[in-house]
């Protein structure tokens, strides 16, 4: 649709290194002024005349034939419309996976309505239907389900039981390999080997998930508000599982509460108002409250790995060895097995690693279905790697700084392939010096300094230590994404991506880099993203993707635009358009001397469907680009800190804390900086506070936000963070890579490094969270 | 005044000087009168039980969590909300001063944020950094970390502290 | 997450308070909200009608009366913490309302409201018991003097008639001069503590004259340590007197949970008690000191 014809493998020209008139700058946000006034529009606030409140009747017990569901009382009960079971769903398809290369999973995918059986708490069973919220939840009450208890399984460790008839609760084991494994364990000078586990976190959001739907019967659609992350894929799911073409569903994203990869799967709730929008023919609201979050939004993390690495005699790593159990929960969700499979391919992270071999044992067990959170297979492999390399150290008596030193894959190797793939791409490292990042991180930090003064707190009695944990990020997941940038007829730009955000600030990004393109003012530049009916197809957010693909795409487009108005201009004004530039939407002279100009307005007027000037081309001053990558770019970093435990009550206050993380290229580096100090928030809250528990039986335990412990500022150590720019990604014209999730992913690791460090036991943090229990029952000092 | 459980009550809400006089059950809170009865959306849930300080409105200038507050209850009190903060279009430092600072992403946790901020500063415009800290703990952000709401918060001190000279 | 429907009654006195609540069936009190309201918006509480005493006349307020801070049941936590009365005489209490939830939910909880709900954990029962705190429970014929140590009956269940209700707590003031500590341990800032420690010294001549200690978080009611409180006395302190007084904690009955064990219970109770034990002592021969939090 746009004017010039497309000229396939057309390369873009790069973005110049060094900061530009707006990339590179620490600008302000464009999304924050009605977020500041009150005036956003989060999936509680969307309201339609004469809607239905939804409220999901939820399984009592971990696991559970079903007997019977007796509604009746409910339905009788002032307000009700409507209550459903399996049976008003049945021909609802189970939710499926996205694609992946393993297979065998389908039949543990789950239903929007439980059928034969319940297996977890939360599970949803029953969905009522009335006019209030409050009168929607007093109907639930009265619903009455009829279960028979049957065996839970809770460990993934353990061996695996039955989920259905002809199927065990391991669907299936992620197996990599390559290298002569055996042979390295075979010439081995020392073998280290260990037990370490994960805790289930996930992202928790402040904003629960809410979805509202409804049938505009005028136009046939039906739509879907409060919709996040992959808007496309839901859209074309939601349309094959109701029946329906894919352009009768359009989603909508508003502002998003946070996402953290949990919001924006496609779960059975976003089903379940669908179906009742068309069938009930009314709008049909449903706004997840904070326990059903913590029961029903996806877990993660919660992995256990029994790890051994072969090492010469000055530390080199030989060979990694290591089978982990993967706790899935009681469902495949929308991730498949993806989650295991990017632990099982990121676990070498930085480290020349001659030989590799795991098996990752993909688990069901009677808990909440656990999918992605941020930095997911990250932060549970960087702590298992990261314990590797600090026992190794121990081991062997070197330097846990110099251990790294001596594994780290060198500048010089850059890019380096493993023969692994991650998230169905090979592991190429595009680019990076590791020992670089390292050796500045720890001159910020101050550490040999800091080593003699916690050597002399220590001598007065204090129990303080420092630690450290280096990672691989990855971002930029392809294939593809798309961006329209349009100029109209009163000079406004639109950025239509088929991108979302989940308030990470994508709108701002994206503007910066189509300002920077262009030559407008990035502040007035209106982002559009999370819509289907604005563009056809598009990626979503996650995965670190937005900035690195949508970012690509922008300054594809936008220069594009920018060709665009030079020609129509330079042939306006008897000019090449090599003399002209684009300042504040106005096309000049680049050589600054005065002279004729244009406005990007007038241009587009120009360019309008009924200019005479138009005739036999597509009008409008607009064009549309699609990026493209095999490859996944690949973040690194380090984390630092420096801890104290209180000897008394086994307490930890993480003193002072850095993160340097390499991107490539900052397009803002306050929103970079944001997003490391918030995800580090969330790191540390995994390290320290976090976790889903259960009991024996399969009863969570933590089921409110006060027994599901989230950082306060309290918590919040001083944090110091050094974002370079030495390693820019040959892969994107802007060489740019992800910065969502370095903050959290070493966290984990960190913590336990320093607070082994403090005990003075190397070795002894086998777990996440590190629980003040467990560390008062490590110190033996009296009280 | 005594109802029955199904009744609804008359009530007048006083919202940033504007009187609603709405019709609710008693067990309505006062959050989500103010969002449904009220229209002023900007008030936020995030947890429903008194933990997380999304709702954080001010009730006769003090931080209070508008879903431990039932409606009926804030009757006669003067009630402010986020939308209540800009006067005249014009942000309130506090409001600019996050803009600045990039103490929102999300921006789900910000209104409930400023409410306190706002409430901090009306009280104790030169408070120590630990009470602040202090303070602050009683509401939650999951995005940021809370270094640049902190920065925030300061930032709004020093102008207030500019624009009226001691 | 809403409240199950009930009827809302909003008395403007006491005795129409204590009337409502000896007529009507499974009826609650409603003073500042902070615990009972999140049990209404879950669904843990199912009263029939909610009797709210926010607006009810000459439940609040701070006097001293006789060696005693006469503190009324509707009093909010904030106005306690500061309360120059409060922080002159009962700086104890002072301190450990630092600790109760945050200074928001301060605002709205109150005194009584605390005491009635009787969580194990909560500092103000720790800290009316280390006081040894007299409740004013009035019912239908009249007031009654009950014991802060007869009020527990059980997890969460305090020893009130349905018909009866807390109007005010009566603290006898300790000497001027005396020290006083609270010192608890939360994985959170302003959460519920899993152990706390408070106690009072009074020094006589550099020595110890009286001795209060009491843990909070280990049992369903707070737990005073009578027989390390006995040895204490007449004792010159000292951090080994300190050490071995919480000692004794060693051996107590705790609550376990798997965050929280009772070995660990009783391990940061010891710890807690030396810490309190210390910090007392330090601001009982600091006169200048006691105030600290003034």
């Amino acid at each position: 649709m746009d004017g010039l014809s497309p000229r396939p493998g057309e390369d873009a020209p790069a973005l110049a290194a060094g900061p530009g008139r707006v990339v590179g700058r620490p600008v302000t946000r464009i999304e924050d002024l009605p977020l500041v006034r009150g005036e956003g529009l989060f999936a509680a606030d969307v309201n339609f005349p004469r809607q239905l409140h939804m409220r999901v009747v939820r399984a009592e017990i971990a696991h559970g034939r079903i007997v019977s569901v007796d509604a009746e009382a409910a339905r009788a009960m002032p307000g009700v419309v409507a209550v459903w079971t399996a049976a008003d769903v049945a021909d609802i398809p189970l939710i499926p996976f996205r694609a992946t290369k393993v297979r065998g999973l389908e039949p543990y995918c789950q239903p929007v309505l439980a059928r034969d059986r319940v297996r977890y708490v939360g599970e949803p069973v029953a969905v009522v239907f009335a006019d209030d919220a409050y009168r929607a939840e007093d109907a639930a009450e009265t619903v009455m389900v009829e279960l028979e208890e049957l065996p839970v399984v809770l460990d993934a460790a353990a061996p695996p039981g039955e989920f259905a008839p002809g199927h065990d609760t391991e669907p299936t084991v992620v197996r990599k390999e390559y290298g002569d494994i055996d042979a390295a364990f075979r010439s081995a000078h020392a073998v280290v080997e260990l037990e370490l586990s994960v805790g289930r976190h996930s992202g928790v959001p402040l904003e629960t998930r809410g979805a509202i739907a409804r049938y505009d019967a005028a136009h046939d659609v039906l739509e879907l508000h409060g919709t996040a992350k992959k808007q496309h894929w839901n859209r074309d799911e939601i349309a094959r599982l109701l029946g329906r073409p894919p352009q009768g569903v359009h989603l909508f994203e508003g502002h998003v509460g946070g996402g953290f990869g949990v919001r924006g799967e496609l779960y059975p709730e976003d089903l379940l108002v669908c179906a009742a929008a068309l069938r009930l023919r009314r709008p049909v609201k449903w706004i997840e409250d904070r326990r059903e979050h913590l029961v029903a939004t996806n877990h993660s993390r919660q992995q256990s790995h029994r790890i051994r690495a072969a090492v010469d005699a000055e530390g080199r790593l030989l060979g990694i060895d290591d089978a982990f159990f993967h706790d899935q929960g009681a469902y495949v969700r929308t991730h498949g097995a993806r989650v295991a499979d990017l632990a099982a391919g990121m676990l070498p992270g930085p480290y020349r690693l001659p030989a590799y071999r795991v098996a990752g044992h993909f688990r069901l067990t009677n808990k909440t279905p656990a999918a992605t959170y941020r930095a997911p297979g990250r932060y549970e492999t960087t702590f298992v790697r990261e314990r590797l390399m600090d026992a190794i150290a121990a081991r062997l008596g070197i330097d846990p700084v110099e251990i790294r030193r001596r594994n780290l894959v060198a500048a010089a190797e850059m890019p380096h392939a493993r023969p692994l793939d991650a998230l169905g791409t090979d592991v190429v490292l595009d680019s990076g010096d590791y020992e670089g990042l390292l050796d500045k991180a720890l001159a910020r930090f101050g550490w040999d300094a800091m080593q003699q003064e916690l050597a002399a707190r220590r001598a007065a009695g204090e129990c303080v230590g420092a630690g450290l944990a280096f990672f691989v990020e990855k971002s930029g997941l392809g294939p593809s994404d798309g961006v329209r940038v349009t100029v109209d007829a009163t000079g406004a730009v639109e950025v239509v991506s088929g991108a979302a955000s989940v308030g990470q600030g994508v709108e701002t990004a994206l503007a910066q880099i189509c300002a920077e393109a262009l030559g407008v003012d990035y502040s007035r530049i209106r982002v559009v993203r999370g819509r289907t009916d604005r563009i056809e197809f598009g990626n979503g957010a996650h995965a670190s993707r937005v900035t690195v693909m949508s970012g690509s795409a922008t300054w594809q487009a936008a220069l594009a635009v920018r060709e665009m108005a030079l020609e129509c201009a330079a042939q306006l004004l008897q000019l090449s358009p090599a003399e002209l530039t684009i300042r504040e939407g106005v096309v000049t002279r680049a050589d600054g001397l005065a002279g004729p100009s244009l406005t990007l307005a007038e241009i587009a007027r120009g360019r309008g469907p009924n200019s005479p000037a138009m005739r036999g081309q597509t009008p409008g001053l607009t064009a549309e680009r699609w990026f493209w990558s095999d490859h996944m770019a690949y973040p690194y970093g380090v984390h630092l800190a420096q801890i104290r435990i209180d000897a008394g009550t086994g307490g930890v206050t993480v003193e002072r804390y850095l993160v340097a993380n390499d991107i490539g290229r900052a397009i803002n580096p306050m929103l970079v900086e944001g997003q490391i100090v918030g995800g580090l928030a969330q790191g540390l809250g995994g390290a320290l506070l976090e976790e889903f528990r259960y009991d024996p039986s399969g009863q969570p335990l933590s089921t409110t936000l006060a027994d599901y412990l989230i950082p306060t500022i309290a918590e919040m150590p001083e944090v110091d963070v050094l974002i370079a720019e030495d390693a820019p990604s040959p892969l994107n014209p802007l060489g740019v890579k992800g910065a969502g999730e370095g903050g959290t992913n070493g966290a984990g690791a960190c913590i336990a490094s320093a607070v082994d460090d403090a005990l003075r036991r190397p070795g002894a943090i086998t777990s996440l969270p590190v629980l003040p229990a467990h560390l008062r029952a490590l110190l033996t000092e009296a009280p | 005044m005594t109802e029955a459980p199904d009744a609804t009550l008359a009530v007048i809400l006083t919202v940033n000087g504007e009187r609603h006089a709405i019709r609710v059950e008693a067990r309505r809170t006062l959050a989500d009168a103010l969002r449904d009865n009220c229209g002023l959306t900007g008030t936020h849930l995030g947890c429903e039980h008194g933990v997380c300080g999304a709702c954080t409105v001010l009730m006769d200038g003090e931080p209070v969590r508008a879903c431990l507050l039932f409606a009926v209850q804030a009757q006669g009190r003067a009630i402010r909300t986020v939308e209540g903060l800009a006067e005249g279009g014009e942000l309130s430092p506090l409001q600019r001063a996050f803009i600045d600072n990039h103490a929102l992403q999300c921006g789900y946790c910000t209104p409930g944020f400023l409410m306190l901020g706002t409430a901090i500063l009306d009280r104790d415009p030169d408070i120590s950094d630990e009470a602040l800290v202090d303070a602050l703990s009683s509401n939650i952000c999951r995005c940021t970390g809370y270094a640049n709401i902190v920065k925030a918060v300061r930032a709004a001190a020093a102008e207030m502290r500019e624009k009226v000279p001691a | 997450m809403k409240a199950a429907p009930f009827a809302y009654h909003d008395p403007r006195s006491v005795e129409e308070a204590l009337h409502l609540l000896a007529t009507l069936e499974n009826a609650r009190l409603l003073a500042g909200g902070q615990s009972l309201m999140p049990m209404l918006n879950m669904r843990v509480a199912f009263p029939d009608h909610l009797i709210d005493l926010n607006r009810v006349e000459g439940l609040a307020g701070i006097t001293a009366e006789g060696g005693a801070l006469r503190i009324g049941a509707m009093t909010r936590q904030r106005d306690i913490e500061e309360s120059p009365l409060v922080r002159a005489h009962l700086p104890l209490m002072a301190e450990a309302l630092t600790h109760v939830g945050h200074r928001q939910t301060r605002n709205r909880g109150t005194i009584g409201g605390s005491l009635c709900n009787l969580d194990p954990s909560a500092e103000l029962v720790a800290v009316a018991t280390a006081l040894d705190a007299v409740l004013d429970v009035q019912g239908p014929s009249g007031v009654r003097d009950l014991s802060i140590h007869d009020l527990p009956l059980g997890f969460m269940t305090p020893s009130l008639a349905p018909e009866e209700m807390l109007t005010a707590i009566r603290i006898p003031l300790p000497p001027a001069g005396h020290g006083a500590a609270f010192e608890e341990f939360a994985r959170r800032h302003g959460d519920y503590a899993i152990t706390s420690a408070a106690a009072v010294l009074v020094l006589e001549g550099g020595r110890i004259a009286r001795a209060s200690l009491t843990l909070g978080g280990v049992g369903a009611g707070p737990l005073r340590l009578r027989t390390a409180e006995a040895a204490l006395a007449g004792q010159a302190p000292s951090e080994a007197l300190f050490r071995e007084a919480a000692a004794a904690c060693g051996s107590i009955e705790a609550m376990s949970d798997p965050q929280a064990p009772a070995w660990y219970r009783r391990r940061l109770a010891a710890t807690l008690a030396r810490r309190a034990l210390a910090a007392a002592a330090s601001r009982a021969t600091t006169p200048a000191r006691q105030g600290s939090l003034a």
